[in-house]
């Protein structure tokens, strides 16, 4: 399923030998993993689609040694994967099959929790779940809240730039990450960002998160916590058709309302959850929002009210308010479950992470439902309905034959289609390997260089995370080539040998 | 492309042929901040982007405005005040000609900043014509987009010296139900302790803004925005007198466009710490984001040794120090607080890739760059 993989230098095999004898110079031996049973595990993300098995593995228990790794590595030019704790779900953790995963898991001290200062000093290692938990004594937390939460890391999140359910309220990794320190790959040390509101010179900050680990490794993290709401109710309205849904969500928005959290799942996914976390869904819906306020009582009863209003007007079947903080829970158990629920009635399941103008929201679901027969593969839908992030998770069973490449077509042309109604092809999971062929689709030439020569300003020898985010002209032209459908191009604009 | 694009695209093209720099220019409102760029390079020219304006997409419900450059800041205000939205981030306002493009090149954000984010926080996408004449699109108009490096908001503060912003979308928010401002009479250092205790409980603060207004310790203006509900349990919690809202109106105009009498004095230096820092004790001072930015009135003309003396403070509390406005100024002062050295020199590679012959507005940002 991979391309053949050779070192960026030469194409000859680096000297693995001299890269670990300087390598224990400076970082202890149970920290250097060589062997196959202890590399195995890294050998995949949580896209497991991809996998190589790294040479050398290195878990380094402090900066320095992080330091000493990475000027081994451009001294032995060998490639580096960073690492966090591998729940990402597009292969942006993939190992190289001739570099080193650098794993920063064991970084994972809390430095400091300040409520007067709101802020939160913490290692790249340390649980996002893990900082809110630690904040929760002074009554604050760390807002962005991906699913993954209890497992992924801070360092992982500043990679992917993390959204969650609470962004459109609360914002991404980006807007909630103070000051990032770290390393680059010629052994330097730099602070981007500041507690300070703002840094001099260019704002690097704001474009190091979200780089998928390809301009350096973060040693220390300071982020934003909020104080917690004092109260949060979410709203449970069905729908007759995602169409009704979709113009509900719109008018929520146009009567001046950020919900805490609006999210929207549509039939099949309703179907594949009810069962496994009896959450009270309503079974007969074609699609149903959960819609959260937060703040005071008082705040949240009043917008409660206007939110109820706002779906009762857009025909809403069926709406129920959580009583309480029980209730509340339970109704997103169902869709916070939705991933672990595919699971269970499927035996694979691939998560589709596009973004869309929230007004094509029907009309991209009604491809979808034609794609299926035309892949002859089932597509449950959930949604971030607030910042229109689709998540379609397509069913598959990677035994049955030609299934896998028909899951992987299947999700390339539902990415495909959100760039044509004005998207993107990732909202919240990163390019990695997985997305790397539709960056063809989504960027011209030009601008795919300008991203080369943006990462050259910080890796000039192309070690860091080679071969993940931005695809190489012949890649794309070799993408548009499998896409000539009756003798038309799909993509009339890349430049083609 | 049309027309007026493709004349700016073939400047950028006679520009680079000719070895040539170019200076971008919106409205002209921001050319006193940031380095003034080496004078009389011969052949050098300006880009001007005025012409190039227009609301290209507006979606009130998908929270998304998309400009050419050359928009007015008030055509924009004005458009989204007809739907009851806002641009969250409040960017100063220095005349009716300034332009998005500016407002975006620039960076600078107003008192909303410490509750809603600052202006990069807010950029979505951008268009940018870059050091080939090519125009190139990063970002986009939607919320979460994660495809490829965060170039738009690298772009947002940036000084034009990578390239001529052609095109910006912006997330922008509703304007809240209500607001009210209180004054609580206060000394500088009371109301940074206020801060701090406010900073950790869920009040709807939107701007603060400290000063000493004639004879008094000084008054301590608090902004509350949203529900109903929400302002009024604000207000009992913070105290103080509540003003009219013409009044405050007037007020937070004056403290956004910097038009209040202690933004006149020269040379003006912006100071940005952590918010929790303890008063600084450099002269006159107006104090905002909840004791973030600090505004101080320097007592003359600053030279090489005071320059260092107010940066070292500010960098000893953990921030930086920008000779925001100034009469004159001798050329060993430079503009923006100097770099670490690793961060310049990523800095000045970052130009050297993006535009390695130097034309978009070189040192602009940095003597040098």
């Amino acid at each position: 399923m991979t391309e053949s993989l050779m070192s960026p230098a030469t194409g000859t095999a680096p000297d693995f030998s001299g890269l670990i004898a300087r390598i224990r110079q400076s970082v202890p031996e149970h920290c250097i993993l060589t062997r196959m049973e202890d590399t195995r595990p890294y050998e995949c993300d949580g896209l497991s689609l991809y996998r190589a098995l790294p040479p050398l593995v290195i878990l380094p228990e402090d900066e320095a040694q992080v330091v000493a790794v990475l000027k081994a590595c451009k001294a032995f030019n060998v490639p580096v994967v960073p690492r966090g704790a591998g729940t990402g779900l597009s292969g942006g953790a993939m190992p190289h099959a001739q570099g080193v995963v650098l794993g920063l898991s064991k970084l994972n001290r809390i430095y400091k929790i300040d409520p007067s200062t709101a802020t939160a000093v913490v290692g790249p290692g340390v649980r996002n779940l893990a900082i809110s938990e630690a904040a929760a004594p002074y009554g604050m937390y760390y807002a962005p809240d991906p699913s993954s939460q209890i497992a992924c890391t801070i360092g992982g999140n500043i990679a992917e730039n993390s959204g969650g359910v609470h962004c459109l309220k609360y914002g991404l990794t980006v807007h909630n990450v103070l000051r990032v320190r770290a390393v680059t790959i010629d052994g330097e040390i730099i602070e981007l960002g500041s507690e300070a509101p703002d840094a001099p010179g260019l704002d690097l900050l704001a474009a190091f998160i979200g780089s998928e680990g390809m301009l350096g490794l973060v040693t220390e993290v300071v982020v934003k916590l909020i104080p917690k709401p004092a109260c949060a109710r979410v709203v449970m309205a069905s729908f007759a058709s995602v169409e009704a849904a979709g113009h509900a969500v719109a008018n929520i928005i146009a009567a001046g309302i950020i919900p805490a959290g609006l999210e929207m799942m549509d039939k099949r996914a309703v179907h594949m959850v009810e069962p496994f976390v009896n959450a009270g869904y309503d079974l007969q819906a074609n699609a149903l929002l959960l819609c959260e306020s937060d703040g005071t009582e008082a705040e949240v009863e009043h917008e409660i009210a206007r939110m109820e209003a706002v779906f009762r007007d857009a025909g809403a079947t069926r709406l129920q308010v959580s009583a309480n903080e029980q209730e509340r829970l339970a109704f997103w158990a169902g869709r916070k479950n939705a991933f672990p629920a595919a699971g269970r009635i499927s035996p694979d399941y691939y998560c589709m992470d596009g973004t869309i103008p929230r007004r094509h929201l029907a009309r991209v679901l009604n491809a979808i439902e034609e794609m299926e027969d035309e892949y002859g593969l089932r597509c449950a839908n959930v949604f971030h309905a607030g910042d229109g992030n689709l998540h379609p998770l397509i069913l598959f069973d990677s035994n049955q034959p030609s299934e896998v490449e028909r899951a992987e077509k299947f999700g390339a042309a539902i990415l495909e289609l959100c760039v044509q109604v004005g998207g993107t092809i990732t909202g919240e999971h990163g390019v990695g390997v997985e997305k790397i062929d539709q960056m063809c689709v989504q960027f011209a030439r030009e601008e795919l260089d300008f991203f080369c020569a943006f990462k050259r300003a910080f890796d000039p020898y192309n070690l860091l995370n080679p071969e993940k985010v931005v695809p190489t002209l012949a890649r794309c032209a070799e993408y548009g080539k499998m896409h000539v459908h009756g003798g038309e191009l799909r993509f009339p604009d890349l430049p083609r040998f | 492309m049309d027309f007026e694009l493709s004349e700016l695209c073939q400047q950028v093209m006679t520009a680079r042929g000719a070895e040539r720099p170019l200076y971008i220019r919106g409205g002209g409102t921001k050319m006193f901040y940031g380095e003034p760029g080496p004078a009389g390079i011969p052949g050098s020219a300006v880009l001007d982007m005025s012409a190039y304006r227009g609301v290209v997409n507006y979606q009130p419900s998908e929270l998304v405005m998309t400009a050419k450059a050359g928009t007015r800041l008030d055509e924009i205000e004005a458009t989204l005040d007809a739907e009851g939205q806002m641009l969250a981030f409040e960017p100063p306002r220095f005349g009716p000609e300034s332009t998005i493009g500016g407002v975006v090149a620039s960076g600078l954000s107003g008192p909303r900043r410490m509750a809603a984010g600052s202006l990069r926080d807010f950029v979505l996408g951008a268009r940018l014509l870059d050091a080939s004449g090519n125009v190139l699109r990063f970002g986009g108009e939607v919320m979460k987009n994660v495809a490829g490096y965060d170039i738009s908001r690298l772009l947002a503060g940036s000084l034009g010296v990578f390239g001529a912003l052609i095109e910006v979308s912006l997330k922008v928010v509703p304007k809240p139900e209500i607001e009210a401002t209180t004054v609580l009479d206060v000394s500088e250092s009371e109301a940074l302790a206020l801060f701090s205790a406010w900073r950790s409980l869920p009040l709807p603060i939107t701007g603060t803004c400290w000063l000493r207004e004639g004879e008094g310790q000084g008054r301590l203006y608090a902004r509350l925005s949203g529900s109903a509900p929400a302002v009024q349990a604000g207000l009992a919690r913070t105290g103080g007198e509540r003003i009219a809202g013409d009044a405050a109106s007037l007020f937070w105009n004056g403290v956004r466009d910097q038009t209040l009498p202690f933004f006149q004095q020269r040379p003006l230096w912006r100071i940005a710490v952590p918010p929790q820092a303890a008063v600084l004790d450099l002269g006159p001072t107006l104090v905002e984001w909840n004791g973030g930015l600090r505004w101080v009135a320097g007592s003359r003309a600053p030279d090489a040794q005071s320059g260092q003396a107010l940066r070292d403070v500010a960098a000893g509390a953990g921030g930086h120090a920008t000779l925001y406005r100034y009469d004159s100024r001798p050329s060993d002062v430079p503009v923006f607080h100097p770099l670490q050295p690793a961060l310049l020199n990523i800095n000045k590679r970052l130009k050297q890739e993006l535009d390695p012959v130097g034309i978009f507005n070189p040192g602009r940002l940095f003597p040098g760059l």
